[in-house]
C-alpha cells in the first residue's frame, strides 16, 4: 500500500455515492493531487450508501431535484449501472388522485414520459396487487434501480486509474486543522495531510466531521425502516432480478421494490426517528453496519398490515433481513452543498440520496471549478441558505419531525411550517396580530400574508376579488389579498419588510469591493441607491438587490429574506481581507416599513421633519423634485431616526422606510395615524411578494432569476456596461453580443375554465408551457419553458404567469398553452421583456 | 404433544463488544437484542416436532418486561403460549436461573399437566454455562440430554442423536424429558409478516416464582486486549498470483 500523503491539493472525506462520484467528476475536471479517505472498508464502507434501496423516481415537483435526479439516472445509464424496470405510485384516497395530476404536470415539465393507470392497468403490470383498494396509479416507465456501491467504485477507480487519487480506506479522520479561516490540514490515524481544499462528503457523520473544523452541517441521521421479504414463488419464478414496476404505495407512505425472489418494503410512515452522529456505532461494534440498526419492531407493525392488504403474498414470507437505516435529513428536505460558511476551502456536499447523488457530484465538482456549477442552480441546496437558528439541533430535530412523514406527502407549494414558529417578529407584530394577519413562515420571520381586518375591503373591491373553487388553489391563500392590492393602488397601504437583510460595508475600499461584486455601476451620489444583479462566474444570476449609498464609503445592502444567507457569504467571501473594507449586518438592528399607494406621499408628508440649517425642526419636502425616485434621506418621522428610500417593488409612489428595531412600533403607530384620512391599510406579502409585483412584472431571486439565466434572458440588461472589473462580466459581454436564447415573458390565461366547469388557479409551481399542439418549449441551451411565477393582476383583471419562452414563441399576443393539474389551458403572450403590464411608464412611481 | 421451550434475551453485538463505564454489563445502547442460536434451533424442532405430531409449543423467558420481545418473536414463528417469568436484578447465575425456571414450570405443570418435551439450548449466547438445562431437568426430575443434534419421538420415547468425536451417540429418553439444543440441528425459519402479526396478539402469561439463590457472582466483565492485525496487499490481478502461492506455501497450506 502506498505512504500516507503529506500533501493533497484535495481531500474528500468519505467513499459513499457522494464522495465516490465526486472524486471521478473531480478527476475528469482537471483535478490532480487527491486524496480520498474513509473510516470503514471498500467497497461498502458502512454508510448510508451501503442499505440503501437504490431505486429512481425521477419526478419532482422541485426543479433543482428534478435536473440533479435526472443527470444522476443519466450517469447510472452511461456506466451502465440503471437497471429499468418501471414504477408506479398507487392512490388509496381521491387526494392522492388528485395529486397524480400535478405529477403528470411536473413529469411533462421535466420531459419524463408518465402515465394515469386505472386499478386493472396497475393489476396488469403488477398481477399480484391488490387492485380493489386501489383508485389509479402514475406509472413511470424510466423508474429504475441502480448499482450505487457499483457505480461509485467505477467514479473512485476512474480517478484513480487517471493518476489522479489516491484512495485509503479504514482511515479515520481524527481532526481538522484551520488556519485563519482557512482549511489547512486533515488529521488521521494514518498521518497528517495538509490540504487546500478539503470535501466532507460524510452523509451521516458529516455535523460531527465538520464540527472539527468549527463548521456547521445543519443535518441529522434519521431512521427509514426496511425489510426484505421472500422468497416468494412469482419473484422466484420471474428469473429476474427486477420483472415488475416498483411500487410506492403513496398513501401509507410505503413502497414495494422486488429484489430477485424477495420483496424489499420500505416506509416513511413510522415516527421521526432520530440519532446524533456522535452517537452512531463504530464498524466494528456494529452486527451490520453502523448505519444498519436493529429494527424497531413496533413501529414497522401498521405498516406491514398495510402491505399485505396491497400484496396478500407478503404475508407468507420471511422477514430475511429488516432494518432501521439511517439516513440524513436536514430541516428543508434539500441537500446541503457548497463551501461551508465558517471555514474556506472546506466544501460539504451532504444529506445526499441514491437518487441524486452523481448529479450532486457533478455539481460539486463544477462549483469547486469554476466558482459556481453549470449543471442547475444549486440555490435551494446551497449550505450558506441557513440562518443561524436553523443550525442548530433544535431546529433541525423539530422541522425534519414535521417533514419526515411529507416524504411521500401531498405538499402544497405554498405550505407553512407549523413547528419553530415566532422565531424572529417584527416590532409591529403585536398590531398585526391584533389586525388579524394571517402570519407566513419567512424564514424564521413572522410576515402577514394578509390581514382579516381587511376583509371588509373585498365588498368595496366586489367583482374583482376572485373566488377560488378548488380547495387545492385556494389554500394558504386568500381573496383579502386582492382587496388589499385595490386599497394601496387606490389610496396607500404599509407593508411590513423587517424580514429584509441590510448589510452595511464602510471603509475607503468599499467602493472598489462593491463594483467588482455587482453588475451595475455603484458609484453613484451619496443618497442615491443602485438596483443590481450579482451574478456567477459563468454570468448568471447569483443575487439581485438594491444597494444605497448613505455617505463616501458607506454602503448599505438591501436583500430579501429567503437570500439573506446567501448574499451574506457571497459578499464576505469576496471582501478584501485588508481592512479597507468593514462589513456590519444590521439585519437584526433595523426594521422596515413600505409605505405605497397615490396617497403615500401626503401621508409621509404629514408625519416626516427635519432639522434645518437654523437648527430648527421643520416640515421635510417629500415631494418628486427635493425627494426623487431611488433617492434616500435621512428624516425624523414623528421624532423617529429613520431613513426613507424612495423605491417600490408594487409599482406605487412611496418608499421603504428603516428605523432602529426599538423605534418601529412607534413608527408604525405614527405613519398608521398620518394614515388615517386616507383610510391606509396594513398590506400583507400576497400583495408585495405576488400580485403587486406581477402586475409590473418584477423578477424574483430563485424563481425568475436562476445562475442558468443571464440579464439579456431576464431582460434586465442596461444599455451600457460599466468600465470596471465584476464578478461574471465577460459571459455577461458575451451574453450581450448574442441572441438570448430565451426571453422572460409575462403570459395572461385566456380561459382558466377546468373540464370540471369550475376556474383553476395555477399555483406557479413549474407549469410547463406548451405549444398548441402540447409540445414543451426547450430552448437551445435545453431549458424548458415553465411558470416561475403565478398570480392575480386585480388591476388588470387578469391571472397572469411569468415565464421564459424561446424567441420564436415570445411574441406579444402569441397563444400557446399551460398544463395544469394535468389540464391544458390557453394563454396569451401578454408582454416580452421587463415592460410592465401595469402603468407600462412606471408613471405611478415617479409622479 | 406439548413443548416447553426456554429462551434467553441476549444482546445481538457486533465485532466489537462495548462494556458499560463500571464493567458490569454489555454497552447495548445501539445494539438489538435475540436469543441464542442454539435457542433459535430449539423453537424451530419444537415447532417441527408439533407440526409433524400435533400438540402446541409454549415459549418460556426469565427476565424483565423487555424480554417480551423474544418471547413474541418465538410466536411469530410458531409458538402458541408464552410464558414470562418476571424478574429484576443482574445476580442470576445457573443455579438461581435453573432454580427459578423449574420452580415456574411446576407451578404451569401443576395447572395444565406435564409438557412432553422442555427444550433448552445447548448454552446461553453471552454467559455460556452450559448448566441451565441439566439443573433444571435434575430439579423437575427428568431425563436430560445435551448437545442434541437430533430428536425424533415416537411411543412415548424421544430418541436423541448427537455427535462426539467418536461418531454419534442415540439416546432414548423416556417422556416427558428435557433437552438442550444444538445449533445445525435445523436451519431455524425467519418469522413471516403474518406470524409477526399473530405474534403480537400472542397473550403473554406471567408466573410468579421462588428460587434459590446461586453461588456465582459476577465482579466485572473485561474485553481482552485487542489484537491488531494488518492488511498486507500482496497485489492485484494475476500479477499477485506468486506472491499469493509463495505465502499459501510459507503457512504451510503447500509444499
Amino acid at each position: 500500500m502506498s505512504q500516507f500523503p503529506t500533501r493533497a491539493k484535495c481531500v474528500v472525506i468519505g467513499a459513499g455515492i457522494v464522495g465516490n462520484c465526486l472524486v471521478g467528476h473531480l478527476s475528469k475536471l482537471g483535478w490532480t493531487d487527491m486524496v480520498q479517505i474513509d473510516k470503514g472498508p471498500l467497497p461498502n464502507p458502512g454508510g448510508s450508501t451501503g442499505h440503501a434501496s437504490n431505486f429512481i423516481f425521477p419526478t419532482d415537483h422541485n426543479k433543482e431535484m428534478a435536473m440533479l435526479t435526472l443527470a444522476s439516472q443519466q450517469q447510472y445509464i452511461e456506466l451502465g449501472m440503471n437497471n429499468t424496470c418501471g414504477g408506479i405510485e398507487v392512490a388509496r384516497t381521491p387526494e392522492r388522485l388528485e395529486e397524480f395530476n400535478r405529477r403528470m404536470t411536473s413529469a411533462k415539465s421535466w420531459g419524463i414520459d408518465s402515465k394515469l393507470l386505472t386499478p386493472a392497468e396497475i393489476k396488469e403490470l403488477v398481477p399480484f396487487i391488490n387492485e380493489k383498494i386501489l383508485l389509479g396509479g402514475f406509472y413511470t416507465p424510466s423508474v429504475s434501480v441502480v448499482d450505487s456501491l457499483q457505480t461509485g467504485t467505477l467514479m473512485r477507480e476512474s480517478a484513480v486509474a487517471a493518476g489522479n487519487l489516491q484512495v485509503f480506506a479504514n482511515t479515520e479522520v481524527l481532526d481538522l486543522e484551520v488556519e485563519n479561516g482557512t482549511i489547512k490540514a486533515v488529521v488521521t490515524n494514518k498521518g497528517r495531510v495538509l490540504a487546500e481544499f478539503v470535501v466532507v462528503a460524510c452523509g451521516v457523520w458529516s455535523p460531527r466531521i465538520a464540527a472539527m473544523a468549527g463548521a456547521n452541517i445543519p443535518l441529522t441521521p434519521a431512521v427509514h425502516q426496511m425489510a426484505d421479504v421472500g422468497p416468494i414463488d412469482i419473484l422466484q419464478q420471474s428469473n429476474k432480478e427486477l420483472a415488475y414496476p416498483i411500487i410506492r404505495d403513496m398513501d401509507t407512505f410505503c413502497y414495494e421494490r422486488q429484489s430477485s425472489g424477495s420483496m424489499e418494503v420500505g416506509s416513511y410512515a413510522h415516527r421521526a426517528i432520530f440519532m446524533h452522529p456522535d452517537d452512531i456505532p463504530s464498524n466494528e461494534a456494529s452486527a451490520l453496519s453502523p448505519t444498519e440498526l436493529p429494527l424497531t419492531q413496533d413501529d414497522f407493525d401498521p405498516q406491514m398490515e398495510q402491505a399485505i392488504d396491497l400484496m396478500e403474498m407478503l404475508g407468507d414470507a420471511e422477514i430475511k433481513y429488516a432494518i432501521n437505516g439511517l439516513l440524513s435529513l436536514t430541516p428543508d428536505a434539500m441537500p446541503v452543498l457548497g463551501e461551508t460558511v465558517e471555514v474556506r476551502n472546506l466544501w460539504s456536499a451532504a444529506a445526499v440520496w441514491i437518487k441524486e447523488g452523481p448529479g450532486i457530484a457533478q455539481l460539486v465538482a463544477e462549483w469547486m471549478t469554476y466558482g459556481y456549477p453549470h449543471l442547475c442552480d444549486p440555490h435551494s441546496s446551497d449550505i450558506s441558505r441557513f440562518y443561524a437558528h436553523e443550525k442548530t439541533d433544535h431546529h433541525i430535530y423539530a422541522r425534519c419531525d414535521e417533514h419526515f412523514n411529507k416524504t411521500y406527502g401531498i405538499v402544497h407549494p405554498r405550505e407553512q411550517w407549523a413547528t419553530q414558529r415566532n422565531m424572529r417578529r417584527s416590532p409591529f407584530f403585536p398590531r398585526e396580530e391584533a389586525a388579524g394577519a394571517t402570519f407566513f413562515d419567512a424564514r424564521g420571520w413572522e410576515r402577514p400574508q394578509w390581514f382579516a381586518s381587511n376583509a371588509k375591503l373585498m365588498d368595496k373591491f366586489k367583482g374583482q376579488c376572485e373566488e377560488r373553487p378548488s380547495e387545492w388553489d385556494a389554500r394558504w391563500w386568500s381573496p383579502i389579498t386582492n382587496a388589499e392590492h385595490l386599497q394601496m393602488r387606490e389610496s396607500v397601504g404599509m407593508v411590513d419588510l423587517t424580514a429584509f437583510n441590510e448589510f452595511d460595508f464602510t471603509g475607503p475600499g468599499t467602493m472598489a469591493f462593491l463594483q467588482y461584486m455587482c453588475v451595475n455601476n455603484v458609484d453613484v451620489a451619496v443618497g442615491r441607491s443602485v438596483y443590481t444583479p450579482l451574478l456567477t462566474q459563468g454570468g448568471g444570476f447569483r443575487g439581485d438587490l438594491t444597494i444605497m449609498r448613505l455617505g463616501a464609503n458607506h454602503f448599505r445592502v438591501i436583500t430579501g429574506a429567503f437570500d439573506g444567507g446567501r448574499d451574506k457569504y457571497w459578499f464576505t467571501k469576496y471582501m478584501p481581507q485588508d481592512g479597507s473594507v468593514t462589513f456590519t449586518d444590521m439585519s437584526s438592528a433595523l426594521c422596515t416599513i413600505g409605505v405605497w399607494g397615490p396617497n403615500a406621499q401626503m401621508t409621509m408628508a404629514k408625519a416626516t421633519q427635519n432639522i434645518n440649517a437654523e437648527g430648527k425642526l421643520v416640515p421635510f419636502d417629500v415631494s418628486q423634485a427635493n425627494f426623487p425616485y431611488g433617492s434616500v434621506r435621512e428624516v425624523l418621522i414623528d421624532g423617529v431616526p429613520a431613513t426613507m428610500f424612495r423605491i417600490s417593488y408594487v409599482g406605487e409612489n412611496g418608499w421603504e422606510i428603516y428605523t432602529k428595531m426599538e423605534h418601529g412600533l412607534r413608527l408604525w403607530d405614527s405613519i398608521a395615524e398620518a394614515g388615517k384620512e386616507f383610510e391606509i391599510i396594513p398590506v400583507g406579502m400576497g400583495v408585495y411578494a405576488v400580485t403587486g409585483r406581477i402586475e409590473k412584472g418584477y423578477r424574483l431571486m430563485g424563481a425568475e432569476l436562476e445562475s442558468e439565466y443571464n440579464p439579456m434572458e431576464a431582460g434586465l440588461n442596461r444599455a451600457k456596461v460599466k468600465s470596471a472589473d465584476f464578478i461574471g462580466k465577460a459571459d455577461y459581454m458575451k451574453a450581450r453580443d448574442e441572441k438570448p436564447a430565451a426571453l422572460m415573458c409575462t403570459l395572461e390565461m385566456i380561459d382558466n375554465t377546468s373540464k370540471s366547469g369550475i376556474k383553476r388557479f395555477p399555483t406557479g409551481g413549474n407549469e410547463p408551457i406548451l405549444t398548441k399542439d402540447g409540445e414543451r418549449i426547450v430552448d437551445t441551451k435545453g431549458r424548458v419553458s415553465r411558470v416561475t411565477t403565478a398570480g392575480a393582476a386585480p388591476s388588470l383583471g387578469k391571472y397572469l404567469l411569468l415565464a421564459y419562452l424561446t424567441p420564436e414563441h415570445a411574441i406579444e399576443g402569441n397563444e400557446l398553452q399551460v398544463m395544469y393539474m394535468n389540464e391544458m389551458f390557453p394563454v396569451r403572450v401578454a408582454r416580452v421583456g421587463s415592460q410592465p403590464l401595469f402603468d407600462p411608464t412606471d408613471a405611478r412611481m415617479k409622479s | 404433544m406439548n413443548i416447553l421451550v426456554c429462551v434467553k434475551r441476549v444482546p445481538a453485538p457486533g465485532a466489537r463488544i462495548n462494556i458499560t463505564e463500571d464493567g458490569q454489563q454489555v454497552d447495548t445502547a445501539f445494539l438489538g437484542f435475540t436469543v441464542s442460536p442454539h435457542e433459535e434451533c430449539a423453537v424451530e424442532a419444537a415447532v417441527q416436532l408439533v407440526e409433524k405430531h400435533g400438540g402446541e409449543v409454549t415459549v418460556l423467558t426469565l427476565g424483565s418486561v423487555l424480554a417480551e420481545e423474544q418471547l413474541r418473536t418465538a410466536a411469530s414463528v410458531g409458538a402458541v403460549k408464552a410464558v414470562l417469568v418476571p424478574i429484576e436484578g443482574m445476580d442470576w447465575d445457573a443455579q438461581r436461573t435453573a432454580s427459578a425456571i423449574s420452580s415456574a414450570i411446576t407451578a404451569l405443570e401443576t395447572t395444565n399437566g406435564n409438557y412432553d418435551l422442555i427444550l433448552f439450548g445447548n448454552e446461553s449466547a453471552d454467559s455460556c454455562g452450559y448448566q441451565v438445562g441439566v439443573r433444571a431437568a435434575v430439579k423437575l426430575g427428568r431425563p436430560m440430554v445435551n448437545g442434541a443434534k437430533g430428536i425424533d419421538v415416537a411411543d412415548g420415547i424421544a430418541t436423541i442423536r448427537r455427535e462426539s468425536d467418536a461418531g454419534q451417540e442415540i439416546y432414548n429418553l423416556p417422556l416427558p424429558a428435557c433437552i438442550g439444543v444444538r445449533e445445525g440441528i435445523n436451519l431455524p425459519r425467519y418469522p413471516t409478516m403474518k406470524g409477526r402479526l399473530a405474534s403480537k396478539k400472542v397473550e403473554i402469561q406471567r408466573t410468579e416464582i421462588t428460587a434459590e439463590a446461586g453461588g456465582l457472582k459476577m465482579i466485572q466483565l473485561q474485553r481482552p486486549p485487542e489484537r491488531v492485525s494488518n492488511t498486507q496487499i500482496l497485489g492485484t490481478g494475476p500479477e499477485a498470483a506468486s506472491a499469493v502461492v509463495d505465502l499459501l506455501i510459507e503457512l504451510g497450506v503447500f509444499k
